[in-house]
């Protein structure tokens, strides 16, 4: 039997469940725990939160995790690929080796740093050479905010993540490495695949996008046949059992909840899918049509038949900027006629607004319970329903309007429309926008400035 | 056997959500839905009925454009809805402002399918 390598997913993103890293460590045999924690917007909040302090800005979460695995970690050499690091990958490192030296594992664990995707302080430097980093959806130059940037990281794939495990590294922590990467860089490692073997690269992708986001691939959040799927108090979170040819197996440990079937691993595949035939990642591209599943047993599926193509000549850059301010009010009306309540409020709430002078970029409201996730899909309200909850939100450039906003909530309780409750949060926090502007760049000028450093704890 | 509307063949509106599974995400201000065939015999049906055009049509006033992709090897299609996400990301005030469950409101489509099988689908319930 050809060797396999077993890559286990530990978290689906940056608040997942905390237990799930401990069980896969314990729950069976694996060979790397890898923990995607980064989305589109996790990087414009690690970016705030950096902004307040910083030694902050990576997910504080990951460093707490090691503290309960590492023993387990040194003594079964299993490895960790990680982009806990966000916008401070070696304030992120740091922390880990602490917790290896205070649990007396100084001299064992080695933690490979990887760095340069930031490019926030070569911006200008890149603007006048010529690069707009123009806006992807929009097509707006950068030049345009560059007054408002607060952080800029190129999407960078999986070879420093291969180059830090051969030069040793047990947790290998990164900033804005593709969720893809941190699972095809221990296959390269292992394999020795070619990085222009475009069908492996390909299936290692897919083999990474079907695991990085936790147990949404092996019963959670599963939409089919939803009832049926048992035991989600203790779910297991997805393992790739993948061998050199690059066909692999998805799986969870024995004894956990959930189901890993075709159905479960079809609906995490088209998860946030564009163009299917074009999966484009900095390590190549893969071609989704060409994905064979086949239920192998109970909990088992066979992933083959990957086919893919070169990498693209740009990398994708996360821009994040500052935008404005936002904040949301709620309240809740009752029975009887709870939807024509809370749209009486919502006009009168609008006409105060206006009779203020108050100047908003969007004013939008939801009725929840009634329309807010399917809008007018939803047909009329119910008059029955037993409560309605009005949510008006509203988002300006300047920070006062936002700020009187938050105080025209709570008046409408004793002013207008009746049977309303679920005011005592208080008023409504204004919050900051972070906004994300998507962008291109030339590898060239990326690739060059990507460092992998080992830290001895 | 697919299932075909074949000429003559007497049909019933039948939601999405007898036919399909769905899930959805979103990039920037799109959001995009895999509608996946509950039945492999149901593919054809969705690539014949469930159109970029009907769609469109569908979220009219919701999206500003469609686009449709075909993955017959997961008996899927996958659409993105273009302007679903009044700005997407932290700038959207939307409760959705991911398009997670954007999915759900595309099985509220209905479809034509061939009447025996519209019976017999609502018959057994939605999945």
């Amino acid at each position: 039997m050809s060797r396999i390598v077993r890559v286990a997913a530990g978290q689906g993103f940056w608040g997942d469940w905390l237990e799930a890293p401990v069980r896969q460590v314990r729950g069976g045999p694996i060979d790397y725990l890898m923990m995607d924690y980064l989305a589109e917007v996790t990087m414009s909040i690690m970016q705030k939160q950096k902004g307040r302090d910083p030694r902050f800005g990576y997910a504080r979460d990951f460093p707490q995790v090691m503290e309960r695995i590492l023993p387990d970690i040194a003594r079964r050499k299993i490895r960790v690929t990680s982009n806990a690091g966000g916008v401070n990958p070696r304030g992120c490192a740091e922390a880990v080796l602490d917790v290896a030296r205070r649990l007396g594992l100084a001299g064992r664990i080695r933690v490979g740093l990887v760095s340069g995707d930031d490019i926030l302080d070569r911006l200008d430097d890149l603007l006048a050479r010529g690069h707009e980093l123009r806006d992807m959806d929009t097509g707006r130059p950068l030049s345009a905010i560059r007054g408002q940037i607060l952080s800029a990281n190129a999407y960078i794939g999986m070879a420093p993540i291969v180059e830090a495990l051969d030069r040793g590294a047990d947790v290998v922590v990164t900033g804005r490495v593709t969720d893809t990467g941190l699972t095809l860089g221990p296959l390269v490692h292992e394999f020795g695949w070619s990085p222009d073997d475009w069908d492996r690269i390909a299936a290692g992708t897919v083999a990474g996008h079907i695991i990085e986001c936790g147990a949404q691939c092996s019963g959670g959040n599963l939409l089919r046949d939803w009832r049926s799927v048992k035991g989600l108090a203790d779910p297991g979170f997805p393992i790739v059992e993948v061998a050199d040819d690059g066909t692999f197996v998805v799986t969870k440990h024995p004894q956990t909840g959930g189901v890993v079937s075709v159905p479960s691993v079809s609906e995490q595949l088209v998860y946030e899918m564009g163009d299917p035939h074009m999966y484009i990642t900095p390590d190549g591209t893969a071609d989704f049509t060409t994905i064979r599943l086949a239920q192998e047993r109970k909990d088992r599926v066979r992933v083959s038949g990957v086919r893919g193509g070169p990498r693209t000549p740009m990398l994708k850059v996360s821009i994040a900027y500052f935008y404005g301010y936002k904040a949301v009010g709620t309240l809740v009306y009752s029975w009887p006629d709870a939807a024509e309540k809370a749209r009486a409020a919502d006009r009168i709430l609008r006409e105060r607004l206006a009779a203020l002078g108050l100047e908003f970029e969007q004013i939008l409201t939801e009725f929840i319970g009634v329309d807010a996730t399917h809008g007018r899909l939803a047909g009329d309200a119910n008059p029955d329903l037993p409560e309605v909850q009005l949510r008006i939100g509203v988002r300006a450039r300047e920070k006062a309007p936002v700020e009187r906003f938050t105080r025209e909530i709570a008046p409408l309780v004793l002013t207008g429309p009746p049977s309303v409750t679920g005011f005592a949060g208080g008023r409504p926090q204004v919050e900051e926008i972070v906004a994300y502007w998507p962008a291109l760049i030339d590898r060239r000028e990326i690739e060059p400035h990507v460092r992998v450093e080992i830290l001895e704890a | 056997m697919p299932v075909k509307k074949s000429a003559g063949t007497a049909t019933e509106l039948l939601q999405l959500r007898y036919l399909a599974h769905a899930r959805s995400g979103d990039k920037g201000d799109t959001a995009n839905v895999g509608l996946i065939a509950l039945e492999p015999s149901y593919y054809e049906l969705l690539v014949a009925e469930v159109t970029r055009e009907r769609v469109a049509r569908h979220f009219r006033g919701m999206v500003s454009g469609v686009e449709r992709f075909e993955l017959p090897n997961l008996d899927a299609l996958n659409f993105l809805l273009h302007g679903a996400l009044d700005g997407g990301g932290t700038l959207s005030l939307k409760t959705d402002a991911q398009g997670k469950v954007y999915s759900t409101a595309l099985l509220r489509m209905e479809i034509p399918v061939p009447r025996a099988l519209a019976r017999r689908l609502r018959l057994a319930g939605a999945p």
